[in-house]
């Protein structure tokens, strides 16, 4: 397990957390590179469909990133994320899939460093844990 | 909106009145009121239960035709359609006269639900609703009625039943599952017709909303008054309990059966995908589910990737996902009505599964389903100051 890299896959919101990614890159931060981001322009377009299907066909964690509270750029994107994230969570829960292995977190695009303190931070979590079991089921 | 589902709203508002039965012709009585409803153009139409010729089982129909009425039943111990779906298909588009429908009381939660997503119009829809025994499986009733224990013999039997709260013990048959953990037995409708804890070959009770009320004093098809049936809250008390607890055992059993996602998995290893409990849950309304597209049709080559990465995987492909979304999308307006079981080809507990993770994240939202048609589901709304992610609860 020692050498075991996890993959997070990560959507972020075009307004902070993607913009926040780009600063921690400008402002040389280091954080591992296990991450994979997808631009999105919204938390709020984040589907549990896009999150589920991450997890199942390989992804170890997932994380999304979105702006502050009261601070979304389309009023209230952010707020449904956060509803349509404890939906998921709480149905995978009730599955057994009780690791945490799909973050959400409020990143503005001034946060470089938070940004790479998350990822740094996810990364050792997901380490813990080890691979995830999801990605392995052949029937599912 | 007009109809006020809500308890406090409704029952505050409603008014009460007792109906005489002659010669024990309880569903008569019932059919009487319905057809003078049809007379004296309260409404134009009244879609309910009609029996089919054969004798075996019963259909939806809208009734035009005071005459047609005859053979209908308030109380028809089968469901062939979540009718939440068949008032969606009746409303959605120009509906320029008043119509009545008979529902159980899960089709109008149902109703109540599709119309907080648009699905329903109730601008010209009453719901009428009558006190639910249970429902019986449609194959199993069709052997019922062959074994001569299903029509007017079963029918007596329930009322019998429910005037004293009791279940009737019928050979070799038992209510669906959905029925049997259904705590919800009561309706909430602009007119409902009370069976439980009357002696229905007597007499029974009726129940007018708001919405009705007036005409139905003017036309003079009712008359209300003060009295009632002492101990119809004991006995729906005594039902819904019983209910309660038999819900609360299938819950457990099935979530002691269903661990992780390896015991799900092989739980639900006989599904073959084929979409019936989507096509049959009244929720589940997109136009265009995601499941029917492109998303879904896989290159050649993926599939080839995914068995090199696992080394086999099962086809077809999918299935896991398909719950968990299906799930993710209908599970805080799932209204228990286990039509998702009975279309089920695998005979797979569905509907178990979507109740028992459904209580859950319903209670998360203090949230009921067809409860009132003014509230907002949970995905169509949020609070500002709810699930701190720094609080953990995230």
């Amino acid at each position: 397990m020692a050498d075991f890299e996890p993959r997070i896959v990560a959507f972020l919101c075009h307004w902070c957390t993607y913009t926040g990614a780009d600063l921690a890159g400008t402002t040389r931060q280091q954080y591992p590179p296990n991450i994979r981001i997808i631009h999105l322009m919204c938390s709020g377009a984040v589907d549990s469909i896009y999150v589920l299907k991450a997890l199942i066909d390989g992804a170890d964690g997932v994380l999304i990133g979105g702006c502050h509270p009261g601070d979304c750029h389309y009023q209230t994107g952010n707020y449904k994320a956060r509803r349509r994230v404890a939906i998921l969570k709480g149905i995978l829960n009730q599955m057994g899939f009780t690791e945490d292995r799909i973050w959400l977190r409020w990143i503005s695009a001034s946060e470089g460093k938070l940004f790479a303190d998350t990822v740094t931070k996810m990364v050792e979590e997901l380490k813990k844990m080890g691979p995830n079991p999801m990605k392995q089921l052949w029937d599912a | 909106m007009r109809l006020a589902i809500g308890k406090g709203d409704l029952l505050k508002m409603a008014r009460h009145g007792v109906i005489k039965v002659s010669e024990g012709r309880t569903e008569e009585a019932i059919i009487g009121i319905l057809k003078s409803l049809l007379e004296k153009r309260v409404v134009e139409a009244i879609l309910i239960p009609k029996g089919v010729p054969s004798g075996e089982g019963f259909v939806q129909s809208l009734i035009r035709d005071p005459e047609k009425l005859n053979g209908v039943s308030v109380i028809s111990p089968t469901m062939p359609v979540q009718s939440a779906r068949v008032a969606s298909n009746l409303t959605f588009k120009n509906l320029g006269k008043k119509v009545a429908a008979v529902l159980k009381p899960c089709e109008i939660r149902a109703t109540v639900e599709l119309a907080k997503f648009l699905q329903v119009k109730l601008d010209n829809l009453y719901l009428i609703g009558t006190d639910c025994p249970g429902t019986f499986e449609v194959p199993d009733y069709a052997k019922m009625s062959q074994e001569g224990k299903g029509g007017e013999r079963l029918r007596a039997a329930l009322l019998k039943g429910m005037s004293e709260g009791e279940v009737p013990m019928i050979d070799g048959y038992a209510f669906r599952t959905a029925c049997q953990m259904c705590e919800y037995p009561v309706p909430q409708a602009d007119m409902v017709f009370e069976l439980f804890g009357y002696p229905s070959d007597q007499e029974i009770g009726v129940e007018v909303g708001e919405n009705l009320e007036k005409e139905i004093e003017e036309k003079e098809i009712l008359s209300f008054s003060k009295e009632g049936s002492r101990n119809r809250a004991d006995v729906i008390g005594k039902v819904t309990a019983e209910r309660m607890k038999k819900r609360d055992g299938f819950f457990q059993e099935f979530r002691e059966v269903v661990k992780d996602l390896r015991s799900f998995l092989d739980r639900f290893s006989t599904c073959i995908r084929c979409h019936n409990c989507m096509v049959a849950c009244p929720i589940c309304y997109c136009k265009e589910c995601v499941f029917r597209t492109p998303v879904f049709e896989h290159e050649g080559d993926q599939f080839l990737r995914w068995a090199d990465r696992k080394g086999a995987i099962r086809m077809p492909t999918d299935t896991l996902i398909f719950h968990l979304i299906r799930m993710s999308h209908m599970v805080t307006s799932c209204i228990g009505c286990g039509l998702c079981d009975s279309a089920c080809p695998s005979r797979l507990p569905v509907a178990t599964l979507f109740r028992s993770v459904g209580d859950r994240i319903q209670k998360m939202f203090q949230y009921v389903p067809g409860r009132d048609v003014k509230e907002t589901p949970p995905v169509a709304t949020f609070r500002e100051d709810e699930l701190k992610i720094e609080s953990g609860s995230l």
